[in-house]
């Protein structure tokens, strides 16, 4: 089937097999790797894109449910050479390890943002629920969301005894 | 080195800095091997097992060979290949025999993976299904099928492992200390009880990975997401008898390892279908269920403890036995029995102790290294142990730690003398219970008991590890200027999210006298480029890395300063430097630039000085020795880091829900050389902890089948379960061999939170679990039934469970 979308604000109209699924035709069709693969079956979030404005674990839609549609993936994150303020706040919190959930996280928290501009932090936890982190035990990055938004709780730091 | 300075004279060092590798992670730009492919590349899919053990009377592929776009299709039975880290005991695919379910018997590669799904499916297997022992503890019976009937003929490292042939222990490690008999005898107290903790996955985000491309000259290039490229290249040398320099191992970005891609995984197998495809690239990805069941696990664990004690509350005597269950093949799991033998009563003093440790096979998925090397499991049952043996002689539990906790002048089980300057349990365990206001309840605590109804426990636990390794565990850190005077760092130590990469651009900056933003760690490792690192495992990278980049600034610099003396005509011993050039001290407006020196300077007539600037720093552990194989006597640990968490839980009695209000961890890190970079692993090894202490476990049924390779039925921590509070810190007693004193710690953060998380439900409740994981159902039943009780998922199916008194081997 015949398939038109946008993904980053780029249109991509391709021939697509059925059964094919958003995550594999990002990336082995558009080349667009930075959406992780963590378990195919819809339970770790690693493949979270944004569609329409929702983010959702694109192992789980077909690339053909995504005709029309406008993605936003971690490739579109960036603005132009410099990194997005979602981006920026990650670094300085050290909200990443290995990096392998970071492209759905960093989607995750996205879409939370444009609906709470101030997530309270149970909000932020509730948001990435669905997003495994297997290293960073999730603080920093609840830590990265809340300084970015200004938030008055206070961030955690390594204490000296 | 360098582990008195003062913080006030660091630049760097024990300062904030950023992670060097942030851009491309936070980018997606950064590549991992799932990423990658090669032109002509072959997709792998593989025949598993649908027994825990079966003799293999057939494999018909010729179906599936014919099969659209099948480029190679292997049997175990073609190949005649042992791998194996200590015991090589292990085929590339199954061979004659299935030992776990989901063990590989056939493997196809194919132009895309739905033709190697369907060319899988086409295979038929004749299996003549065989009774597996599946319990660690069946198989010591006399009666119990041999798991490996060969044991005796594999080849296995003699001077540190004693497999026993003709039973299913692939080792037996001993350790004697005093005399444990004549302790028990002086005792006032005699506690003995019995504690484990089933198989666990490591689960990083990015599963087992590897392309191969075996090429012509037996030429081999292996892509991989692995934790050790030379640990790589070596054990896939021995395998298939290869000069080194013919195979190269190349490690990209890696997405999680946590111990299980510390050895050689899925390269092999690609290799071979690689060889039979004519040399073109083939690439195997695990899928999340093979990760779970073909992929090796964290051992199950059965450990006995009697513990002798004095009427003041002193240990006198203690006798330990550890049954490790490494599943079908020994892989790490020998060597962890080894490292928990030597450790074996967390951070106390034994004055007497008799250790066994057995590695014992069954017919499940294999165990393997796994974020602090059996420490983890082991420090569950003594840290239970020290608890309920305080419960149990009416002793406060953290008093009871206090006592008999290692402090200078104590000696460890294998006679090693503790000293100042080794590390402070002591201050990590009452840092730990001042934190979270150990032995009381505030007001607020008590309101919100009165409020909710659900009881408040407090506890503590603590630990201990040092780095599991050869005794002469090497590395080397390459520096490289570039033409503008900045420097390339090269090492072979991996950084897979931990962070060390940062930690040593701080080092070298430091020692250096550069800025920061001068100096790159190069990413993407390579044993063609690289300078030998053992392995990235035990904690022992920050250390011995560290170590080995300060000697290679040293070395840079003193190469810098040759140059210059000879362009300056000065002596190098009047010589200084700053960030861009090196100058005579008491003129210091003559001056040579670094970059100008670079890769050799020009004199005004055009002729060279110099060359290229290289330092090169190696460092290897000091002073350590094997272990008596009779005694365990020796000197095993290069480093302690000690620590404690405290830990508050609230628990509704009624259901058995519980919830961690805080935890605060301590570890005595001997200097944090970045403490973002700490807490990080702090906080990311304490939610791995708590994984394995609230819900992760292998469940089978009675045939051996795994029922919940899946993140439906074996859930991680997702971000709601982190405790309402967790707080880090460290105490610093500098690592006198530690780089800016510094020791290890990216293990030791998964250490003691479940037995902290126990003893804290313990104070609550009085429910004395002594089988994790502890959901809630599990404290439901251990309030209710007031004694240890098995765990309810072990019964049946069977999993992890009690001990059977009758197999136990004597001693
Ligand atoms: S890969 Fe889509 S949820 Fe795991
Ligand atoms: S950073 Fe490794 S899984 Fe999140």
């Amino acid at each position: 089937m015949r398939i038109k979308l946008t993904v980053n604000g780029l249109i991509y109209e391709r021939d697509c097999i059925e059964h094919k699924t958003l995550l594999r035709f990002l990336r082995e069709d558009l080349g667009l790797m930075g959406t992780k693969e963590g378990c195919g079956m819809g339970e770790c979030g690693a493949c979270t894109v944004i569609m329409n404005g929702r983010a959702v674990n694109s192992c789980m839609v077909l690339a053909v449910e995504a005709d029309g549609a406008s993605i936003r993936t971690i490739e579109g994150e960036a603005e132009g050479p410099s990194l997005s303020d979602i981006q920026r706040a990650f670094e300085r919190n050290h909200a990443v390890q290995c990096g392998f959930c970071t492209a759905g996280m960093v989607m995750s928290v996205k879409e939370l943002l444009a609906e709470h501009p101030k997530p309270s932090a149970d909000q932020v936890k509730e948001a990435i629920e669905g997003n495994f982190c297997r290293c960073t035990g999730y603080t920093q990055i609840v830590e990265a969301v809340l300084d970015l938004t200004g938030s008055p709780e206070k961030k955690g730091e390594l204490e000296h005894v | 080195m360098f582990d008195d300075m003062s913080p006030d004279d660091l630049e760097y060092v024990g300062k904030k800095a950023g992670r060097p590798d942030m851009l491309e992670k936070l980018t997606g730009e950064a590549t991992f091997v799932s990423d990658m492919s090669l032109p002509g590349m072959l997709h792998v899919q593989l025949k598993k097992s649908p027994y825990a053990r079966a003799r293999i009377k057939g494999v018909d592929v010729s179906k599936a060979a014919a099969m659209p776009g099948v480029r190679a299709v292997v049997t175990g039975d073609e190949l005649d290949y042992h791998i194996g880290l200590y015991i090589v005991d292990k085929y590339i695919l199954a061979k004659g025999e299935v030992r776990h379910y989901g063990e590989a018997v056939a493997a196809v590669a194919a132009e895309t993976i739905e033709q190697a799904r369907a060319a899988v499916e086409a295979i038929e297997v004749d299996y003549e299904p065989l009774a597996p022992v599946l319990h660690h503890m069946d198989a010591l019976k006399p009666d119990a099928p041999l798991v490996h009937p060969d044991l005796g003929t594999y080849s296995y490292i003699e001077a540190v492992f004693t497999p026993k042939p003709g039973t299913n222990i692939a080792n037996h490690t001993k350790l004697r200390k005093g005399d444990v008999e004549k302790g028990f005898a002086e005792s006032t107290y005699v506690v003995e009880r019995e504690y484990s903790c089933p198989s666990v996955q490591h689960v990083p985000m990015e599963t087992h990975v590897a392309i191969v491309q075996w090429g012509r000259g037996d030429k081999v290039s292996i892509w991989t997401s692995a934790q050790s490229p030379f640990t790589v290249r070596n054990l896939f040398c021995h395998a298939f008898g290869l000069p080194h320099i013919n195979v190269r191992v190349q490690i990209p970005y890696v997405g999680g390892g946590f111990g299980g891609k510390a050895g050689i995984g899925v390269e092999p197998l690609c290799a071979v279908l690689s060889r039979k495809a004519g040399g073109k690239p083939v690439k195997f990805q695990a899928s999340r269920e093979e990760e779970f069941s073909l992929l090796p696990c964290r051992s199950a664990l059965t450990y006995r403890i009697k513990t002798g004690v004095s009427a003041e509350g002193k240990i006198l005597a203690q006798h330990m036995t550890m049954y490790w269950d490494s599943g079908a093949y020994a892989d790490y799991a020998v060597n962890v029995t080894r490292a928990s033998g030597y450790s074996a009563s967390g951070p106390y003093e034994i004055p007497n102790a008799w250790i066994d440790a057995y590695t014992i096979y069954t017919n499940k998925p294999y165990g393997t290294a796994y974020r602090g090397f059996g420490h983890v499991e082991f420090h569950w049952a003594v840290e239970r142990h020290m608890e309920l043996v305080a419960t149990a002689i009416g002793m406060d539990p953290l008093a009871f730690r206090l006592k008999n906790a290692l402090r200078p002048g104590s000696v460890t089980l294998t006679g090693e003398k503790i000293v100042e300057h080794t590390g402070d349990v002591v201050k990590c365990i009452e840092e730990a219970a001042r934190r979270v206001g150990y032995g009381q309840l505030t007001e607020a605590e008590k309101a919100r008991e009165k409020q909710t109804g659900w009881k408040i426990g407090k506890g503590v636990a603590a630990l201990q590890k040092a780095p599991a390794m050869p005794s002469y565990t090497a590395t080397a850190v390459v520096l490289k200027m570039n033409e503008d005077g900045s420097v390339l760092v090269n090492l072979a130590l991996t950084d897979y999210g931990q962070g060390t990469y940062a930690s040593i651009r701080q080092i070298v900056a430091e020692r250096l006298g550069f800025p920061i933003e001068k100096i790159k760690v190069a990413f993407e490792n390579d044993t063609d480029r690289d300078p030998y690192d053992w392995q990235t495992v035990a904690s022992k990278g920050l250390l011995l890395s560290g170590n080995a980049a300060i000697l290679a600034a040293e070395d840079l610099l003193k190469n810098a300063y040759a140059v210059a003396a000879e362009v300056l005509h000065a002596n190098p011993r009047d010589l200084a430097h700053d960030g861009t050039r090196v100058f005579v001290r008491h003129r210091a407006d003559q001056g040579v630039s670094f970059a100008s020196m670079a890769v050799g300077f020009a004199l005004p007539n055009g002729s060279g000085v110099g060359g290229p600037l290289i330092g090169v720093g190696r460092y290897i552990a000091q002073g350590l020795s094997n272990l008596n194989k009779e005694t365990g006597e020796g000197n095993p640990a290069l480093d302690w880091t000690f620590g404690a968490h405290g830990m508050v839980v609230e628990v509704n009695e009624e259901t058995g829900e519980y919830r961690v209000l805080k935890i605060a961890s301590i570890y005595d890190v001997g200097r944090a050389i970045n403490p973002d970079i700490v807490r990080g692993q702090a906080i990311g090894g304490m939610m791995q902890g708590l994984g394995t202490a609230i819900c992760e476990g292998y469940i089978y049924d009675q045939q051996g089948r795994l029922l919940n390779p899946s993140f439906t039925d074996n859930k991680i921590p997702t971000a709601k379960d982190l405790p309402l509070e967790v707080e880090c810190a460290v105490v610093e007693t500098p690592q006198v061999d530690g780089p800016y004193g510094a020791r290890g710690v990216g293990e030791h953060s998964m250490i003691s939170v479940a037995a902290a998380l126990g003893n804290a439900i313990q104070k609550a409740t009085g429910a004395e679990i002594t089988h994790m994981p502890m959901r809630f159902e599990d404290v439901w039943r251990a309030i209710r039934d007031k004694e240890p009780i098995d765990n309810w998922i072990t019964k049946s199916p069977i999993g992890s469970c009690r001990s059977v008194p009758e197999a136990r081997p004597r001693s």
